[in-house]
């Protein structure tokens, strides 16, 4: 599947000639966004980019043969898979929202609860988790990428490696210098707001960016600033979803902690839902933690229904109702007990949640949409 | 002041304690030359439960005393008992005051109560009295000896001046900065019980004790004062080992006057700034050495917070747990014969303050 031909040309003709093949691709942020932050030791190159394209929709890497990276994160699904939480292998289901891959490069961590520091580090966790792609560890993997003939010429051109010198490091670098590639901005919010383009967004999506920076307080986990809106503060906050699946007391709680412990986080998290529901508190193990789950971008939104961690609510309309009852659904709700202080009441009117829907369909990069 | 963290570390020992998961105490050992042992209290204070109409009350002051009462249910081992220090309600009000014990009774441990002047100026204890607790009194608990003092009490022509209502009174003495206050005290009557009190208490047993209003002369214009604090101070002075904690102030601050360590608790309501020292008259008040951080207003909840205490070798160790904050802790240090920070006390490791533009 050749995914991001188009964008990944254009990029590296915005690289100029220096782009040629083994030099790192250097290109143009888009209207909105700044340039991709780029590791030091995994520059972008024309060669692992396509490697990575390849790898990451490779349905040989799990134990059933039938599910790839761009089976949770696909193409046609801004990158996200349509679905409340995953299914992987087997149709097992995990417990959370596959978050979509466009803009992951700009995340300062990845997955929900922030676990993985770097794309390079997420990208070898679905691969062993029972419920992702079932694998007992990395041995198939690097059988297949040592021994396929088109593997074996790309990692040869891309890393100048072959047989036992090709590790998950190179897979995995592969796989992350694809994913920065994967970048969504120049939506009609980018033309109106940093392009100055008064046309580009309707009246009713304007009056949305006014609630949005003002009365719904949005802005304050999902900034925007003066010359980008990546629309996440790279933090962690309990804002009350899911939060009757939360340890109700010192016992449930320390058994979802030595669940961590045993397991380690990555297959706990998603083989148990109250184990889940401990969000950040997983890694951290601070109280102010516990139920927080990292602020995701809101670009390319309306691509990616269902919505929060867990995928509950269905609509855009619903999210914006759960937040403008203080983090809960309907305000007969309880309100749940460790909410972070940043989540309140919002009182906007039923015309003011209708526009600030609108806004935010109005962050949908068009390179995604399917046509 | 210049001891190194390691050395202060070791001197107070409270780098023994793990940090929070759950919330985990490590129990510390008391001294050979003390009675007393191992034990921690949780310490809750200042929720300022306000009732706006009816059943609504306002959430931000709910959310934060549910808060504190969820997360101490997460504390282990058990502590002994909690303490709750005062202004559980707002405006006195029977109502916020039965809202507010009806999220303290999901608790998992016995309360003792500490009154505030937000809670007593309406009927002036009535209610108090008959559903929660006196409001001076004393108990003792392995080996240490503690005492709750009614600190918010003031002069008889103040509280018995015409008021058109009670509300009026309390509405008066509810206002931080009211130049037509009254300063809080203890009175001839309480300081003659804690002299009695205090007789059959054994001159090296550890003393703890409670206020609502600081035992100490902070800002006399927010009632961050008592005014016959030095009374207090001087039947507390015989005991080798003696601690103040008090609420009121909604902020960290700790001292040492002569042999009595002070330790102020937080709010789950809301933050109060440092106010400038009182300087009419001297004062043994230090400058505030470490300030609060600065709250970040969108989170409603940083710069609250409530606190669980160790009492190592009679000394205390007051645990800050500060949502959307960083913890901090304010431990005696038996080298500099003070509580000190544990984190923050040299220049070199405070936390910057923020830029403004």
């Amino acid at each position: 599947m050749k995914t991001s031909n188009r964008y990944l040309k254009g990029m590296v003709r915005a690289g100029a000639a220096a782009a040629m093949f083994t030099a790192c691709v250097a290109f143009a942020a888009p209207v909105g966004l700044p340039p991709v932050p780029v590791p030091e030791g995994n520059p972008i190159t024309r060669e692992k980019v396509e490697l990575g394209d390849k790898l990451f929709h490779d349905t040989r890497f799990s134990s059933t043969g039938e599910v790839s990276c761009a089976t949770c994160h696909d193409r046609k699904k801004g990158f996200a898979d349509g679905l409340p939480v995953s299914e992987g292998i087997n149709k097992l289901k995990g417990t959370r929202n596959a978050p979509t891959v466009i803009n992951a490069a700009y995340l300062r961590t990845q997955f929900w609860d922030g676990r993985e520091p770097t794309l390079e580090a997420q990208s070898a966790q679905p691969f062993l988790n029972p419920v992702e792609m079932g694998l007992k560890d990395h041995q198939p993997i690097l059988e297949i990428v040592r021994t396929d003939p088109e593997y074996v010429e790309r990692f040869k051109k891309a890393f100048d490696k072959t047989g036992d010198q090709i590790t998950m490091t190179e897979v995995q670098q592969a796989l992350g210098a694809f994913q920065r590639t994967l970048i969504g901005g120049d939506s009609p919010f980018d033309r109106y707001y940093f392009g100055g383009d008064r046309e580009a967004m309707s009246p009713a999506a304007i009056r949305g960016l006014d609630v949005f920076i003002g009365q719904g307080r949005c802005v304050s986990c999902h900034p925007i600033e003066q010359t980008q809106a990546l629309f996440t503060d790279s933090r962690f906050h309990m804002i009350g979803v899911a939060a009757n699946q939360m340890p109700q007391d010192l016992d449930e709680l320390a058994a979802a902690v030595e669940d961590v412990k045993k397991k380690g986080t990555d297959i706990a998290v998603l083989s148990n839902p109250r184990t889940s529901s401990l969000g950040r508190y997983a890694v951290t193990r601070d109280l102010t933690d516990i139920g927080a789950f990292k602020t995701p971008t809101l670009r390319n939104i309306e691509l990616t229904a269902p919505y929060m961690h867990d995928g509950s609510h269905k609509t855009l309309e619903e999210v914006v109702q759960f937040y403008n009852n203080g983090g809960r659904l309907n305000e007969s709700d309880p309100l749940p007990e460790l909410l972070s202080g940043g989540i309140r009441p919002l009182n906007l009117t039923e015309e003011q949640q209708a526009d600030l829907v609108e806004f935010l369909k109005a962050l949908t990069s068009p390179q995604f949409v399917q046509k | 002041m210049n001891m190194n963290r390691r050395a202060f570390l070791k001197t107070t020992g409270a780098g023994l304690v793990a940090s929070a998961f759950p919330l985990s105490l490590v129990k510390m050992a008391f001294g050979n030359d003390s009675p007393a042992q191992d034990f921690t209290f949780g310490y809750i204070s200042d929720a300022h439960i306000q009732q706006i109409k009816g059943n609504k009350f306002v959430r931000n002051w709910d959310m934060g005393l549910i808060r504190a009462v969820r997360e101490a249910n997460l504390l282990t081992p058990r502590p002994d008992f909690f303490m709750f220090g005062g202004d559980l309600a707002q405006l006195g009000k029977k109502e916020e005051l039965d809202h507010g014990l009806e999220i303290l009774s999901h608790l998992r441990g016995k309360v003792h109560y500490v009154i505030g002047e937000h809670d007593y100026y309406l009927d002036l204890g009535e209610y108090w009295q008959s559903k929660i607790s006196p409001l001076c009194y004393s108990f003792d608990h392995k080996g240490v000896h503690f005492v709750v003092l009614n600190s918010i009490l003031t002069y008889d022509t103040w509280t018995h001046k015409k008021w058109g209502t009670p509300m009026d009174r309390m509405l008066a003495m509810a206002r931080l900065d009211n130049p037509g206050g009254s300063p809080f005290m203890v009175g001839e009557e309480q300081l003659t019980w804690l002299k009695k009190d205090l007789e059959k208490i054994h001159r090296g047993t550890p003393v703890v004790l409670f206020s609502h209003s600081p035992i100490q002369k902070i800002f006399k214009p927010w009632n961050f004062w008592t005014e016959d604090a030095e009374k207090v101070q001087a039947l507390l002075k015989p005991f080798e080992k003696v601690t103040v904690i008090y609420g009121h102030v909604h902020q960290i601050e700790y001292n040492q006057i002569g042999n009595i360590s002070f330790h102020a608790v937080m709010a789950t309501a809301w933050p109060w700034p440092y106010p400038e020292s009182y300087t009419q008259l001297a004062s043994c008040m230090p400058k505030m050495t470490v300030p609060m951080n600065r709250a970040d207003p969108f989170f409603e909840r940083d710069a609250t917070g409530w606190q669980f205490i160790d009492l190592s070798s009679g000394r205390a160790a007051v645990r800050y747990q500060l949502p959307d904050n960083t913890n901090r802790t304010v431990a005696y240090n038996t080298r500099a014969g003070r509580p000190e920070d544990l984190n923050y006390q040299d220049h070199g490791s405070r936390i910057p303050p923020q830029i403004h533009y």
